[in-house]
């Protein structure tokens, strides 16, 4: 089963939520940090990193030996990749998606793809959990490619948990497309709600089943919790604000470590999913 | 004309919440929120909508079944394996190359260009502000971004303001990207946590890259002290000035509640105190002085 962590609004707790629950269950699992831009989940987990890897996504190189310019390869780039100037032709590979259109339609055979680099690919494990995350090299635009090389490095098999990124746009699409459930993890206030309200939007165009976590459970108003109601979202978690919980946070410590309890109540939670997941899956 | 960005790396340490209250502070400014992923400054100015205008984003492939032959052409060509088996365009994979609607032997692809999102010039009470709205699940957030800075920008210079707030993006990708280059400068609002540190640290880095000069301000610095100090540190290390630390203080939460600045709803708290002792401190910085 993969379950992806996700929230729309930054900051409410998604983190805390995919590496306490790593620690948590019991059985084979994998925790995958998809937050590339600035993925947090080693801080908490502390893995060993067994591998890396340079992840790249193609962009052409253009042959001007054999190239007659010709502008076929201008005119198919929608990203305004490439510009044939007199007899010369400039490529913007920041602009490139990798679609691979202008090597296809290039009569001449003069286009060959290289590689630009995105970032890197981590992989190491740690107490049994094994963990993967990207790392999106400062300057570089486009995260979903190396979000999809981390999901793709992921084996199937066991408990897989995607830490996913904020918003509601294409790298959160990358994270959660394909989920088994959707764990949202939220804040009751104002703020919480309205970046809720999308990603439940988004949740609902994937049409995977989804539940929330409300973080800091006791401050802000209760809006959250009859918007939950109203949509018919279990709430399958209270996390109250806890000055223990913010400081073990703030030092990079998951919490159950010191407050176990907490350890049973994550596995309820991923025993509830799984139910919820089954039943959503079964309805489809 | 002075455009500072705000920005943190990790979200939630507080970029809106401070960006708001700078807005109380400045002089006549213009907000500009290019957030516009999970855009949430509006909750707090309530902006007055004057003119709504459609975001055009790219093309998505669209297959008519009528002049389709089923020849599976585009599907070896879609590198986003977007196309299914029946020949039926996945929307939220189709990337918008259209190299599918190229080399299609029969021209069975339309391409359509599609309405991403919806920008707004508005007013407030602080001032007019831009924003936008990027339709769930799309695209292009780099682009629209750039288009409601360079809407900004324009509106400022008609309304003979001189000073842009812009309220940035979480993270350091594409949105971000779009939101940093040419701003005067940028404001990074960070947490003393690890995260925070961590994240600050590539916000830095992207800063640098794009050569924009970056100050400090520390959020719920009585969180975690020994974790400030190493951000003051870094700061010190960086040559960056640190404009300031302010309190945890749950006034912010409350203040968000009712739908109003922390200066607004306890201006006279400690941490309103603060607020206003970094904007001195944002508006006497090197890169906020030079003319």
């Amino acid at each position: 089963m993969i379950i992806s962590i996700a929230s729309g609004k930054g900051g409410t707790g998604k983190t805390t939520v995919a590496t306490n629950l790593a620690v948590s269950v019991s059985g084979p699992v994998q925790l995958l940090d998809c937050d590339v831009e600035e993925p947090n989940a080693h801080l908490f987990l502390r893995p060993t990193i067994e591998e890396t890897k340079t992840i790249t996504t193609p962009v052409p190189e253009i042959d001007l030996e054999k190239c007659n310019q010709c502008k076929k390869c201008m005119e198919i780039c929608r990203f305004k990749a490439i510009a044939v100037i007199g007899d010369t032709v400039l490529t913007f590979p920041e602009l490139c998606h990798g679609c691979g259109g202008c090597l296809a339609v290039c009569p001449e055979g003069a286009i060959t793809e290289k590689g630009r680099d995105l970032g890197v690919l981590e992989v190491g494990a740690m107490n049994g959990v094994s963990f993967i995350h990207g790392r999106l090299r400062v300057g570089e635009a486009m995260s979903p490619p190396l979000i999809r090389a981390v999901r793709e490095c992921s084996r199937a098999g066991g408990l897989t948990l995607i830490d996913a990124p904020p918003g509601t746009s294409c790298p959160v699409i990358a994270a959660m497309k394909d989920t088994d459930f959707v764990l949202l993890v939220t804040e009751p206030t104002p703020f919480g709600l309205h970046d809720l309200k999308l990603a439940v939007e988004a949740v609902k165009i994937l049409d995977i089943p989804m539940g929330l976590v409300i973080n800091r459970a006791d401050i802000g108003d209760d809006a959250v919790r009859a918007y939950a109601q109203a949509e018919g979202l279990p709430i399958l978690m209270e996390i109250p604000f806890d000055r223990q919980i913010a400081e073990s946070y703030s030092r990079g410590e998951m919490f159950t470590l010191a407050m176990p309890e907490w350890k049973d109540r994550f596995r309820a939670l991923a025993e509830n999913i799984q139910t919820l997941a089954e039943k959503g899956a079964g309805e489809k | 004309m002075k455009e500072l960005v705000i920005l943190s790396g990790k979200g939630g340490t507080g970029k809106t919440s401070l960006t708001a209250s700078f807005a109380v502070l400045a002089d006549g400014c213009l907000l500009c929120d290019a957030d516009v992923d999970a855009a949430d400054l509006h909750l707090l100015m309530q902006p007055d909508i004057r003119k709504r205008t459609d975001f055009q984003g790219g093309g998505v492939a669209v297959i008519d079944p009528q002049r389709c032959t089923g020849c599976g052409t585009c599907i070896d060509y879609c590198r986003w394996a977007a196309i299914g088996p029946d020949f039926v365009v996945d929307e939220i994979g189709c990337e918008g190359c259209g190299v599918c609607v190229d080399f299609c032997p029969e021209q069975a692809i339309d391409f359509p260009i599609k309405t991403c999102g919806q920008w707004f010039i508005s007013d407030t009470r602080c001032g007019p502000m831009v924003h936008a709205r990027l339709g769930i699940a799309e695209e292009n957030s780099g682009k629209l971004v750039a288009l409601v800075r360079q809407q900004a920008r324009q509106l400022a210079e008609e309304r003979g303001l001189d000073m842009i707030l812009t309220d940035g993006p979480p993270g350091v990708g594409c949105p971000v990207i779009a939101s940093v280059g040419g701003a005067t400068s940028a404001l990074i609002v960070t947490e003393p946590t690890v995260s925070g540190i961590h994240d600050m640290a590539r916000a830095i880095e992207l800063c640098r890259f794009f050569k924009v000069p970056v100050m400090i301000c520390i959020n719920k610095f009585d969180l975690n002290v020994d974790n400030s100090a190493t951000i003051e540190q870094m700061a010190r290390d960086g040559g960056l000035p640190i404009v300031g630390r302010v309190p945890f203080d749950a006034a912010f939460t409350r203040a968000m509640v009712q739908g109003k600045t922390l200066l607004e709803f306890d201006g006279d708290g400690s941490a309103g105190e603060q607020l206003r002792r970094v904007w001195a401190a944002i508006m006497c910085t090197p890169a906020m002085m030079a003319e």
